[in-house]
């Protein structure tokens, strides 16, 4: 959160405000390397180990899978829907938004319609990334180039600044290679090489993409089998997140200077991995989906610390 | 043209038909389903004369797609219930994949 623009860190009467919107919402708080998760209460803790707020936030949605239907969720347009209502209840509007794929659920020009039509009602600027499942038109990614990649190189990669940070989308889910995972290409790695030549290395940068950048599950294909080259250009850097979405649910990680973070999705949940036989849409008691899926609040601190991120579910169970 | 000579050309011609058709009796024999069930291709690994249609039938609640690795064959995205079907006219090993789950893998043996 970034609410309390007026002082340092979050403080209690920030923390408050947040609850309001955010119902349980869990803040992740990273310091030292060591990720805290906390509810209300340790929303103190990070204040005090926090440094200056800058007032600079940005918001990552991701899997609107928008056009699924399955039981899993019948309506996955009305989550987006909701998502995007919590997105506009922002006390504090964020500077914008990332989508970090999946925004269809099979690259239909009527999909990406509703989406595009949905997700603008945030009056936010979106920075997006494709998930594989927009790249399945007859043209293996027109479709998505066509609507969201102006300014972008190859498949849709791109980077820009923004708020004192370096932001870098990347591709991995183009030209998939049988028995592997996600993938960046050679391409891809030459100009991310090249985009951080000259960088300094206390500019925070963040990295989106949509498969994991770091292996969750290999027999899942939760992961990206190039990552490593990508990360050993970014290990010179003091702060970097990465930021994924794919597997519907959060999962965090931290090593070095370096913070993994996945995303809900606003459409389904799929299962924890080693839970079930194999991924895919989970269905859940009615009652329950809202929790699972949701918004994730990035802050973006500078100094050494690493940035501030908060995942809010669409409702409580 | 008298009557036998015209029963025995066109019996003829039934016969040649009937010779005609037994390389690809085994086809219709043989035609093949290739399920799609919890992110798997199954069986996994086929067998199957030159000339067997195989359909690959997604049962998932997520797309998949059926591509040779070699570039053979690929199919659209395959919604829940939609199928694929190829013909695999000619002897050889083709390895497929999933190309949204490339960890999907499959194989089809096509003998002589």
């Amino acid at each position: 959160m970034s609410d309390n623009k007026q002082d340092t860190g979050i403080d209690r009467r920030g923390a408050l405000e947040c609850m309001l919107w955010a119902g349980t919402g869990v803040l992740w708080t990273l310091n030292g390397g060591v990720p805290k998760s906390s509810q209300l209460l340790g929303m103190g803790t990070a204040q005090a180990a926090g440094k200056e707020a800058t007032g600079f936030s940005f918001l990552q949605i991701s899997d609107s899978h928008i056009g699924f239907n399955k039981p899993a969720n019948p309506d996955a347009l009305g989550t987006l829907k909701e998502a995007i209502g919590k997105v506009s209840a922002l006390p504090a509007k964020p500077a914008f938004m990332i989508h970090t794929g999946d925004i269809t659920h099979l690259s239909r020009p009527g999909q990406f319609d509703d989406a595009e039509k949905t997700i603008g009602e945030a009056k936010l600027d979106v920075h997006y990334v494709p998930g594989e499942h927009d790249l399945v038109d007859e043209d293996k990614g027109k479709a998505y180039l066509d609507r969201f990649g102006k300014n972008t190189k190859g498949s849709g990669w791109y980077s820009f600044d923004a708020g004192g940070a370096h932001f870098i989308g990347l591709v991995n889910v183009a030209n998939l290679k049988a028995g592997g995972m996600g993938s960046l290409g050679e391409e891809q790695l030459a100009w991310l090489a090249e985009d951080l030549k000259g960088k300094g290395t206390s500019t925070p940068v963040v990295v989106f993409a949509h498969i994991p950048l770091w292996i969750i599950s290999a027999d899942w294909g939760w992961g990206t089998e190039d990552s490593a080259r990508a990360l050993a250009l970014l290990t010179r850097f003091g702060s970097v997140t990465v930021l994924n979405g794919h597997i519907h649910q959060l999962v965090q990680k931290v090593e070095g200077n370096v913070t993994f973070h996945t995303a809900r999705s606003t459409a389904f949940p799929q299962p924890a991995p080693g839970t079930a036989s194999a991924p895919g849409p989970m269905l859940v008691p009615a009652e329950k989906l809202r929790s699972l899926l949701g918004i994730t609040s990035v802050e973006v601190r500078h100094g050494k610390e690493a940035l501030a991120i908060t995942d809010t579910p669409l409702a409580t169970s | 043209m008298d009557r036998f000579r015209a029963r025995h050309r066109a019996r003829a011609i039934i016969i040649a038909f009937l010779f005609a058709a037994i390389p690809a009796l085994p086809v219709r024999a043989a035609d093949t389903a290739v399920n799609i069930d919890n992110f798997t291709f199954t069986p996994k690994e086929l067998t199957v004369k030159a000339g067997t249609v195989i359909v690959f039938h997604n049962r998932d609640d997520i797309p998949h797609t059926v591509n040779g690795t070699n570039g053979e064959f690929h199919s659209k995205a395959l919604d829940t219930d939609e199928s694929f079907s190829f013909t695999f006219a000619k002897p050889g090993t083709y390895e497929y994949f999933c190309g949204l789950h490339p960890q999907m893998t499959g194989r089809v043996v096509v003998t002589p």
